[in-house]
């Protein structure tokens, strides 16, 4: 569903500042994966290259989205082939009615304005819709809100960057299952056009998503490089008991120097 | 010597008086309106086949009678419509209401603005085409706005138009005024003096729809009494040559006064808009806003706060947004203040569209001219204060930006 390969990406501003190097990433088709990386190790910037913002240029590589070469593609005709991106910080548009947007994202869809007065309700934010988008929201708020727009959206392939960090534990247990419902994996929401053909890449650091949502594979990424691939719980486990200077020295670990390619 | 005589001399003396701001026009390449041009309609609803309805509508004039508190509409010289629905307001032709009230309203003209300002108030005393007399009645709280049209048909056609509005003691109503034309060049100046009682309130909303070579020239100075309150919204979103108006306010103690201007400077367009409060009387209390978008056009937009009395609190804010390479805006704040006792700010901000804003609504599926599109109308919706609920839905209808830009 989405291949990436040796793609390398500096942040546009700043020249020769590469980020990403010589990074392959694989999701078949209507499968969930999960990224794990310490702070600053090129999670966000992955998410938001394949999304096509233009702080970001790829020098090197290929990103391929069900079989069609995207690299060069703007931001609006990614959104349109049914790519969505959950932010990690978006920004403030003043004036702008949540309620305004939730209704672009329907009648993109050529869907009726009742859905959005549902999934607010489900997602408890209804008193949102006439606020100025993100604009004093809290950092909960924020994540409920990239889900209801995601959510009216209807994505094929769906890029979470943290959509649990910040929240709290009773707001959890909603946005698990609202994510859940996002990705496609429960047939239990009948108005929603539930897909299993959906896929997606979640950033994660404390795995908590994880009670919620199925994933079938997840990745580490190090200084820009994905290391190491395999079960998500797996991986979990040794980055929580190990810790990710350790993990890097495991010798599943590949670098880009050792170029090990191990599964 | 009769007052009108002197008048007369005044203005005559300062015909060729330039403006303070905005650039000379040649007053001679306009002609002035002749009566008896125009029908007379007998009710609102016969402008539902009104060639210009869409126009009028667009300005903020409905041909809904049952919404509003009264109308008067002006097309060149001639008043086509003026009638009042409620009890507790006036609505008449400046030169019924001089004549039928000639023994107190020169209590009203020419006291707020001198004959001798500029060529404009001089060329309106000596050329005047009409405009309206609008009185809210002591204490009545008018439900409904009261709306007016001030039309120009013919092209080169000028309107030199004197209008007064006066809000009797604890009175409260909204007129919502729209000048618009069918013409493509033309120059419109209105002289507006304006009467806000004691412990009145007067919301007036003002929209100019006017066309490519369009010169505009209001002169509007409102006095505002004890414990009054003055809502100023202007709204100027189509193009237009050349626009100057620095409406001024005098606060007594105790009164408030709000500005609101949202400006669309489309190319070859220079907006000169700006506007003073001169803050009277102890605890007077002022906010001018302004939002301007630029989308290749000049926008100077001017704001002066005049604190002279103890307790005053008076806030200033200009925002900008540049669209396009040929914009310009210039924000020119001034506060002035001779005394320590008293409370007066002002910010201002210039820039152009976030990337990042555009960048999120594209990645929700928005093209870039629909994102942008979409981040002007927020930066352009100001949360108007005093507007009733069905005023403010047409507002928004109004602030619904033209394409092309
Ligand atoms: N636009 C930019 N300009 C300059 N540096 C950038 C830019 N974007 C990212 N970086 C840098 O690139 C590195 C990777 O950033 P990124 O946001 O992708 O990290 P991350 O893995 O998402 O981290 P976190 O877990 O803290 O969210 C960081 O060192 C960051 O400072
Ligand atoms: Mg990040």
């Amino acid at each position: 569903m989405l291949k990436i390969e040796n793609l390398k990406v500096e942040v546009t501003d700043e020249p020769d500042k590469v980020i990403l190097d010589d990074l392959n990433l694989n999701i078949p088709e209507g499968e969930v994966h999960v990224l794990f990386g310490p702070n600053g190790s090129g999670k966000s910037t992955l998410l938001q290259t394949i999304m096509g913002f233009p702080a970001y240029r790829v020098l090197e590589g290929s990103i391929l989205f069900r079989g069609e070469d995207i690299t060069n593609k703007s931001i609006t005709e990614r959104a349109k082939l049914g790519l969505g991106i959950s932010m990690q910080r978006p920004p403030n548009i003043p004036g702008l009615k949540l309620q305004k947007l939730a209704e672009f994202l329907v009648n993109q869809r050529r869907e009726t304005t009742a859905e959005i007065g549902y999934i607010a309700k489900k997602l408890e934010m209804r008193e949102f819709l006439s606020r100025d988008l993100n604009v004093h929201f809290s950092g909960g708020e924020i994540k409920r809100s990239e889900l209801l727009q995601l959510l009216l959206q209807a994505p094929k392939f769906i890029l979470l960057d943290e959509p649990e960090s910040g929240v709290d534990i009773q707001a959890l247990k909603l946005i698990g299952e609202m994510t859940n419902v996002l990705l496609g994996t429960s047939p239990r929401q009948p108005t929603y056009p539930w897909d299993k053909s959906r896929g997606g890449l979640v950033i994660t650091h404390t795995g908590h998503i994880l009670d919620y949502i199925h994933v079938d594979r997840g990745h580490v990424m190090c200084h820009g490089h994905i290391g190491c691939s395999g079960t998500p719980s797996r991986l979990l486990d040794d980055i929580r008991n190990l810790g990710y200077p350790e993990c890097a020295k495991c010798h599943r670990f590949t670098s880009k120097d050792l170029s090990l390619k191990i599964t | 010597m009769d007052p009108k005589n002197s008048f007369k001399q005044k203005a005559k003396e300062a015909r060729d008086k330039k403006a303070i701001y905005g650039d000379d026009i040649d007053l001679t390449k306009y002609s002035n309106p002749q009566p008896h041009i125009h029908k007379e309609i007998d009710d609102l609803s016969d402008l539902k086949s009104h060639k210009n309805l869409k126009i009028l509508r667009k300005s903020g004039f409905s041909e809904n009678d049952s919404r509003v508190s009264g109308s008067y509409l002006q097309y060149d010289f001639d008043t086509i419509c003026h009638k009042n629905n409620d009890s507790g307001v006036e609505v008449l032709p400046i030169d019924v209401a001089l004549e039928e009230y000639s023994d107190w309203i020169q209590d009203y003209w020419w006291k707020n603005i001198a004959i001798d300002t500029d060529k404009f108030t001089a060329n309106t005393e000596l050329n005047m085409t009409r405009g309206y007399f609008i009185r809210a009645k002591a204490g009545a709280k008018i439900t409904y706005p009261l709306q007016s049209c001030l039309f120009i048909s013919r092209n080169f056609g000028a309107q030199n138009v004197h209008n007064i509005v006066i809000a009797e003691e604890k009175s409260d109503i909204h007129i919502i005024t729209g000048c618009a034309t069918s013409a493509k060049a033309g120059l419109h100046i209105g002289v507006s003096e304006f009467y806000v009682k004691e412990g009145a309130a007067l919301t007036f909303t003002m929209v100019h729809n006017w066309a490519e070579n369009f010169y505009v020239r209001p002169r509007t100075v409102t006095t505002v009494a004890a414990g009054g309150k003055f809502n100023s919204n202007y709204i100027a979103l189509e193009p237009v040559k050349s626009l100057q108006l620095f409406p001024t306010t005098i606060l007594k103690e105790d009164a408030t006064a709000r500005y609101n201007s949202i400006l669309y400077g489309h190319p070859n367009t220079i907006m000169d808009v700006g506007g003073k409060v001169i803050l009277e009387g102890n605890g007077a209390r002022a906010e001018v806003l302004s939002r301007a978008v630029s989308a290749g056009g000049k926008i100077i937009a001017r704001g002066i706060l005049d604190g002279k009395a103890s307790g005053i609190k008076a806030h200033l804010a200009c925002d900008g947004l540049i669209l396009a390479e040929s914009g310009i805006i210039h924000a020119v704040p001034e506060l002035i203040a001779d005394r320590p006792d008293l409370e007066m700010s002002h910010e201002a901000s210039i820039g152009k569209i976030g990337e990042d804003q555009l960048n999120y609504l594209m990645a929700r599926g928005m093209t870039e001219e629909e994102a942008t599109d979409a981040i002007v109308r927020g930066f352009l919706s100001i949360d108007i204060t005093g507007l009733r609920p069905e005023i403010a839905a047409e507002l928004e209808k109004m602030t619904t930006l033209p394409k092309g830009y």
